[in-house]
């Protein structure tokens, strides 16, 4: 893989075109009860040119694989099909999808005309007959077509479960080579599904922990460039870098971006003590948020600004606690056995995930801001660093595996605890951040 | 074999290192660091003895400081405080920098596996600072020093055993080139 990176630059025009439908009464309610995925048929999408052909398939493919890949819905396999759709604006058979127990239908048609590639759909209640919503299109390249599959699979998960959707974001993380004791690492971005990955750095020297700022432009990370660990910010289009915290004799790392992404928030160790800082990205001027002698790091914003929420070890063990933006007393949420580190803020503002270790096991977990309703979403003998879907619905974290053969691999998990699957990633792969729905 | 090539030109490296700023370096230590490995006392896992002549026994070498003198000392889970065998590790590590004014060095600090990543940088900025602190105090300049943490990131044990996590919780001071000038 080259290090250029091919962001694409893909312009999607959304056009209603038939705004007439109202919402059916078909809808997943997102609780914590929901185990019976819902039945769904996404046909191959029609190709209204023959050089549409080849991406037919592949758009209702990735469509099904992402809404399958909730747990939420399940697809009525294509060989018990009694209908085929073969034109887009026919209408539709509902009896034959009620038959195979398709409660929604989802089908689409798909025009290319040289590099451009234009997409509609349209999703049905089958069982009330009505469509939902309205139909919808999608403009882009043949080169983007992945994403004009994640677009529609986005309105029809926002369609069926009133929640703002996930799909069309990507995943910045840190791709890992190599045995435990001579591990190579370079920065990566892909989808969120794994698809699409390109190399942002090369591996010659150590990076930790990666940022998405709060539009998916810029990504803040850890570097050991200079042989000491610096933050840096590196733009996602040009991949060019700077340097941002370089203070001479200290180490800097886990910075996080503000909400308005003008700010950053991060560690500074030094002198065997590390605190949190603040600095304004645009003028470098920074200002020390802690000074207690103990550690505190992985400070992450409140979705409002107002906040932030970070570890100390003030205590006597990694602990959570919540302080204003500009610093002042902090107050302790965390109070379970165990040591809690690793706090992000939800992008709904409800909830902080964190990361737990107990008994010499580690969990990813999610709680209220103010520490109440803790829920253990996962164990094994090592998860650390939750990231939030922009729906703050799912959570995305490491998982290393034990051993002298132990490897990093990317896990996604519902906040209520079920779904838990593997990223697919060549290789290893740690530290994610979950990009904002992209635009 | 494959080990002691590996050795040879881990040490040549050091020695091409420190030759290149130290005029009165003697050629001949190539020979004797190559013949007594790299490895420290205190990593010495795999037995082998350094009752060999020249470079290891030449006080004044790397491979002697990092044999004879110990290049680290080890932390007990989640500290940073130093252990007494630690403290006497350190008391030679200060004579031998107070000896050999030439070298700076710098104070790696590193942690286990057993806690998340960003925590574990700031540990191990704490436990290259308890070295740091300690060489100081004896008597070694701070412009001689610099500290750095690389938290889990750079095991040198890869099981993931106490065995292991007791070697890896470690701080290791490593000589660099003269001071400038």
């Amino acid at each position: 893989m080259t290090l250029k990176v091919l962001i694409a630059v893909l312009a999607i025009f959304v056009l209603p075109f038939a705004a007439l439908a109202q919402n059916g009464p078909l809808r997943i309610e997102i609780t914590e009860g929901v185990v019976e995925p819902m039945p769904f048929a996404a046909p191959n999408f029609v190709a209204e040119s023959t050089a549409a052909n080849e991406f037919a398939e592949r758009l209702a493919r990735v469509v099904v694989s992402d809404l399958a890949g909730t747990g939420l819905f399940r697809e009525v396999p294509r060989s018990a099909y009694i209908s085929q759709v073969t034109s887009f604006d026919a209408p539709v058979q509902y009896a034959d999808w009620k038959a195979i127990n398709a409660q929604a239908l989802v089908t689409g048609a798909v025009n290319v005309s040289g590099s451009n590639l234009s997409v509609k759909f349209r999703v049905y209640d089958v069982f009330s007959g009505a469509e939902m919503g309205s139909g919808l299109q999608f403009a882009g390249t043949t080169q983007g077509w992945r994403r004009m599959a994640h677009k529609v699979a986005d309105q029809v998960y926002a369609r069926i479960t009133g929640e703002q959707p996930y799909f069309d974001s990507r995943v910045v993380y840190v791709s890992e080579q190599g045995p435990k004791d001579k591990r190579r690492k370079r920065l990566a971005i892909m989808d969120y599904d794994g698809a699409n990955v390109q190399f942002l750095t090369g591996s010659e020297h150590l990076v930790l922990a990666p940022r998405f700022s709060p539009t998916g432009d810029r990504v803040l990370y850890t570097s050991y460039e200079t042989g000491f660990p610096r933050i840096y910010v590196l733009d996602v289009g040009s991949v060019q870098r700077r340097v941002l915290e370089s203070q001479e004799g200290s180490m800097s790392f886990a910075p996080r971006f503000s909400p308005d992404g003008n700010t950053v928030v991060y560690s500074i160790a030094s002198g065997g003590n590390t605190d949190i800082y603040r600095m304004d990205i645009r003028s470098g001027s920074s200002s020390r948020l802690t000074s207690a002698p103990s550690i505190e790091t992985a400070p992450s914003y409140s979705p409002d600004g107002s906040r932030i929420v970070f570890e100390s070890d003030r205590s006597g063990s990694q602990q959570i606690y919540i302080m204003g933006a500009n610093g002042g007393e902090p107050k302790r949420i965390s109070f379970g056995k165990g040591r809690y580190g690793t706090p992000v803020w939800s992008p709904r503002g409800d909830l902080i995930a964190f990361t737990k270790q107990s008994k010499g096991r580690f969990h990813i977990g999610v709680m209220r801001t103010d520490g109440t309703e803790e829920r253990l979403l996962t164990a094994s003998f090592l998860d650390e660093g939750p990231t939030w879907a922009p729906n703050g619905r799912v959570i995305m974290f490491t998982r290393e595996t034990q051993g002298a053969t132990g490897r990093a691999a990317l896990y996604s998990v519902d906040i209520s605890g079920r779904n838990l699957k593997p990223i697919p990633a060549e290789g290893g792969a740690s530290d994610p951040s979950w990009s904002p729905i992209q635009r | 074999m494959k080990m002691i090539t590996k050795a040879v030109l881990l040490t040549s490296a050091l020695a091409l290192a420190a030759c290149s700023n130290k005029s009165d370096f003697e050629g001949d230590d190539f020979v004797d660091l190559n013949a007594n490995g790299a490895n420290s006392g205190l990593d010495a896992g795999a037995g082998t003895g350094f009752e060999g002549t020249g470079g290891a026994n030449d006080p004044t070498s790397v491979a002697f400081f990092q044999q004879s003198v110990g290049d680290r000392v080890v932390f007990e889970v989640d500290q940073s405080t130093l252990t007494e065998q630690g403290r006497l590790i350190l008391d030679g590590q200060t004579r031998w920098l107070t000896t050999n004014s030439d070298y700076t060095a710098i104070i790696e600090g590193h942690a286990d596996e057993q806690g998340t990543r960003e925590y574990n940088v700031a540990l191990g900025e704490r436990r290259a600072n308890a070295v740091r602190d300690y060489l100081v105090g004896k008597g070694v300049p701070t412009s001689r020093l610099r500290v750095v943490s690389y938290g889990k990131e750079r095991p040198i044990e890869i099981c993931s055993d106490e065995g292991c996590y007791a070697k890896n919780r470690r701080a290791v001071t490593v000589l660099a080139a003269g001071l400038s000038g």
